[in-house]
């Protein structure tokens, strides 16, 4: 009954099965006015969040996005628990512009961190005026009223009840937020802080699940981009000297779009598409006008910079000169991909005075402002439905295909749905963005560290997407200014330093690639530096890594989630590299501290370095997350398995390759990933404190584990490396000296 | 065009409308409208749109629909029917037991890639049925996952092999 939204229509056509989308039948069946005005709906509202049918059942109204994350079950676990409902009694519908709330884009790890409470509020809400109206209809006071399973019963006379379904089914509340609904307490929990199993991998495993790449509507056709392998400088675009439409003309219905610079083709075959795409002969200029992956971090250090100091705390100068244990050096982080395992899609219907589109996004009130401008459309005029796509990471080309969809449905004048094709995505990537960091720290002879300076050089975020700028209608999506800065989690932060100074010096992007944040962005840059010196002032000093660490820190989470790694990794206490052998085939280990946002990550390493090939083998990576109080540890664990995973493979594989004119890394061979045969074992610490206000935890771990893996490399060399990805080659010249 | 060209998927006949040379995925999602097999890189190096083509997994962004003539082709939607066949019980289950086993091992994140994931891992488990860890690494090599969802693919394998030899 409360279905997802869209409408499944199977039509049989010449013995083949076709599925059919509609795009317009959207309304629930309970709230018909829902889904028919541009949203985003007053959040002051309880039925902006939240509907009860007459069937004793809730959907909640959510705004951000399954990526995969397992967030589809760990709110819609907050909005029961709230309403003293079953988890199967409350659904969700699909967010869409035109019927969920805007609750800001599903990144920085909020889902839980700053979408849970809005959620707890509503369903607070939403109980307090249902016991309202309860307590009028069993002349009972509120106090003496119970909910379970959304049954409202007088205490003590069980047989004076009333359903949720009965007091309000399917009616509106029409009721504002009063600010004072009282939440549950932490102690009465149920459903929060269970590991209840996920809601969507049934239909996942079973191919029933409809991912954004499965969406078809009636009329639409497939389409493709043309655009040159692999994108030059950001800004530069990419002109077409010559096209040649009849080189397609062999392949039946498949014609060109064009605006400006931007190229297409659309059939109403999908292979069509693909071949015409491949087929088109195009000749592009050549700008060469990177700096390739030789000369990249040259050209970060000696151009211009905006420089913001992030952090300054007492005399670092004055330290440093005190030491007695003084390290300083600097390390390089390549541009790194998002690299979905499906490429992104998007599905647009634009017409004369108003366009819908589906599509993959993090943010679909965001993306529809983007495409408003781009079509030039009213923004009310757009609406934007999210399919879940493959797992993004950051901002992969969800917003590039959306906006590539539609400009190719605008000009084609039908539906049209879009598949990037794998040297698009890879090509055409936001990477994240290439990083050098400098540190120099000092430590005394009690193991103290008292200073430390960080200076990290990286760019912005690319701000306009590649279709945009194509088209010649470049519609920003944030602010040119917009970066990543300096983390100081992730950056010493995490430590009691008396002298400390974090500056971050912005790179002008225009003549390198196109970036965006990345799953933990820069984060593993800064902790591959930062780590180190924390590791190495730890060896200078004799001191266990572990136990350096924890006499620097003063903050008791910080400590707890470092001993909880500690622990599970069964760490017992010696110097680093105090282990060193001959041998052929040797092993370390090695603890990191820090994190994205909020939260509080630590991480061990052990792995295996082959001294003759240079090959590293993580063997079990251990990460810990406090998040405070974690809603589904189930979905946390999942989280942190992944996010080792991750890692482990940015760390030994992952490097985007680029020359002086495009980027190189096209495929999976072009960009390797850690693969089954390589992937380490896993042990993931959930920290739960249920007392704690939640904070992010889909990527909170990270930076911690690349600190971790460097300081394995240490132990189980002596030798400390100064760029990523550890590949043999470099590995090698390390060892050589 | 092919008028005559027919291919069995899932147990059941299909009349193809394709050109014989279009790749089988194209058949399969455009035409039959399965959604199991599914675009990831269209060079056969992700396994995203892996199907059994006679109980061997094969990548259908690669093979020309033409080449599976005569053959049996079984997608994920087919899996409880062909495990059903391949040990000849009277019905085929709801699930095959490695889809089941992804469930209670909780292996999937995005899942875009579980397709290629349960379709390798059924053609392994059907042709050894009691895998070693190294022997599901290496079977499983050529699947790529980005959500890093490995670990427990691994233990989910493992899993399916207990229920299967009815040691669960």
């Amino acid at each position: 009954m409360k279905m997802p939204v869209l409408r499944r229509e199977f039509l049989k056509t010449g013995g083949a099965l076709i599925i059919g989308f509609s795009l317009r039948d959207v309304g629930s069946a309970q709230s018909p006015a829902r889904g028919t005005k541009a949203g985003p709906p007053d959040a002051k509202q309880i039925d902006t969040w939240l509907a009860i049918h007459a069937d004793n059942t809730a959907t909640v109204y959510l705004g951000f996005v399954e990526l995969g994350q397992g967030n589809s079950t760990a709110l819609p676990q907050i909005a029961a628990e709230e309403l003293d409902l079953a988890m199967n009694q409350v659904s969700t519908v699909r967010i869409d512009t035109n019927v969920t709330p805007n609750q800001g884009g599903t990144y920085s790890s909020a889902s839980i961190a700053r979408g849970g409470p809005q959620v707890r509020t509503a369903a607070a809400e939403a109980r307090a005026a249902l016991l309202e109206i309860a307590s009028k209809k069993l002349k009972a006071p509120v106090e003496r009223l119970t909910v379970q399973k959304g049954i409202v019963s007088v205490m003590g006379s069980p047989e004076r009840h009333v359903s949720y379904g009965e007091l309000v089914g399917d009616k509106p509340f029409n009721l504002a937020f009063t600010g004072k609904a009282p939440v549950k307490e932490t102690a009465n929990y149920e459903l929060v802080g269970v590991s209840i199993p996920r809601r969507d991998t049934p239909d996942k495993v079973t191919g029933k699940y409809v991912y954004m790449q499965h969406a078809r509507v009636e009329g639409m056709l497939h389409g493709r981009v043309v655009r040159p392998r692999g994108q030059g400088a950001y800004g530069a675009g990419a002109k077409v000297l010559a096209l040649d439409e009849d080189s397609i003309r062999n392949i039946g219905g498949a014609r060109v779009v064009r605006k400006g610079d931007f190229l297409g083709v659309v059939a109403e075959h999908e292979w069509d598409a693909i071949r015409a795409a491949q087929q088109l002969k195009v000749t592009w200029d050549s700008n060469p006008t990177l700096p390739g992956n030789d000369g990249l971090y040259d050209k970060m250090r000696a151009g211009e910079t905006q420089d913001k100091v992030v952090l300054q705390k007492g005399d670092v100068a004055a330290g440093l000169e005190k030491g007695p244990h003084v390290v300083s050096f600097h390390c390089r982080a390549p541009y790194q991909a998002h690299a979905p395992f499906g490429p992104n899609c998007a599905l647009a219907d634009v017409k004369a005075d108003s366009a819908v589109v589906m599509s993959s996004t993090q943010d679909v009130y965001g993306t529809r402002n983007t495409l408003a401008r781009l079509l030039g459309l009213a923004v009310d005029k757009v609406r934007v439905q999210y399919y879940e796509g493959s797992g993004t990471y950051g901002h992969s080309c969800y917003d590039d295909v959306a906006q590539a969809s539609a400009v190719m449905s605008q000009l084609a004048g039908k539906p049209v749905r879009l598949q990037f094709m794998r040297w698009d995505e890879l090509g055409w990537d936001n990477f994240g963005p290439a990083h050098v960091g400098e540190v120099r720290a000092a430590a005394d002879a009690n193991g103290k560290i008292i200073a430390y300076e960080y200076e990290g050089w990286h760019h912005n975020w690319s701000n306009v997407e590649t279709t945009s700028q194509l088209t010649g209608v470049p519609a920003a999506e944030w602010p040119t200014a917009a970066a990543q800065q300096v983390n100081p989690l992730a950056c010493g932060g995490m430590y009691n330093i008396p002298n400390i100074r974090l500056v971050n010096h912005k790179v002008n992007g225009l003549e390198y690639l196109k970036a965006a944040w990345l799953r933990s962005p820069l984060d593993l840059s800064f902790s591959f530096t930062s780590e180190q010196a924390i590791d190495q002032l730890a060896y200078l000093a004799g001191v266990d890594p572990h136990e350096f660490r924890q006499r620097n820190i003063l903050d008791a989470r910080w400590q707890g989630v470092l001993d909880a790694v500690a622990q599970a990794a069964k760490w017992t206490p010696r110097r680093a590299a105090s282990n060193l052998s001959d041998a052929k085939v040797v092993t370390g280990r090695g603890i990191g501290l820090g994190t994205h946002l909020q939260s509080w990550g630590a991480a061990v390493a052990e792995i295996e370095v082959n001294k003759e090939t240079g090959k590293i083998r993580a063997k079990h990576m251990y990460g810990a997350i406090d998040a405070g109080l974690v809603v589904n540890p189930g979905n946390v664990e999942s989280q942190i398995m992944g996010q080792m995973v991750q890692t482990v493979s940015r760390m030994l594989l992952e490097e985007v390759k680029f020359s002086k004119s495009a980027v190189t890394s096209l495929d999976w061979a072009s960009y390797p990933i850690l693969r089954f045969e390589e992937c380490p074992e896993i042990t993931p610490v959930v920290v739960q404190r249920l007392d704690q206000k939640s904070s992010g935890a889909g990527e909170e771990a990270m930076a911690a584990a690349a600190g971790a893996m460097a300081n394995a490399f240490f132990d189980a060399t002596g030798v400390r490396m100064r760029e990523f990805p550890m590949t043999p080659e470099r590995v090698l010249a390390a060892l050589r000296g | 065009m092919s008028a005559d060209l027919k291919i069995k998927v899932n147990e059941r006949e299909w009349k193809v409308a394709s050109a014989p040379d279009t790749p089988l995925l194209y058949v399969l999602a455009g035409e039959i409208g399965l959604q199991g097999p599914r675009f990831g890189c269209g060079l056969a190096q992700c396994g995203s749109c892996s199907v059994l083509v006679n109980g061997v997994e094969t990548r259908s962004c690669v093979t020309p629909v033409s080449a599976v003539r005569g053959k049996q082709v079984t997608t994920l939607e087919g899996l409880p029917k062909w495990y059903a066949s391949q040990n000849k019980l009277a019905k085929a289950p709801d699930l095959h037991p490695l889809q089941q086993a992804m469930i209670d091992e909780q292996a999937v994140q995005c899942g875009y890639c579980v397709n290629g994931m349960i379709i390798k891992g059924s053609e392994l488990l059907s042709k050894t049925p009691q895998p070693t860890e190294p022997q599901i690494r290496s079977a499983m090599n050529g699947h790529l996952c980005r959500c890093g969802t490995y670990p427990r693919v691994i233990r989910a394998i493992q899993k399916a092999s207990r229920t299967m030899a009815g040691i669960a």
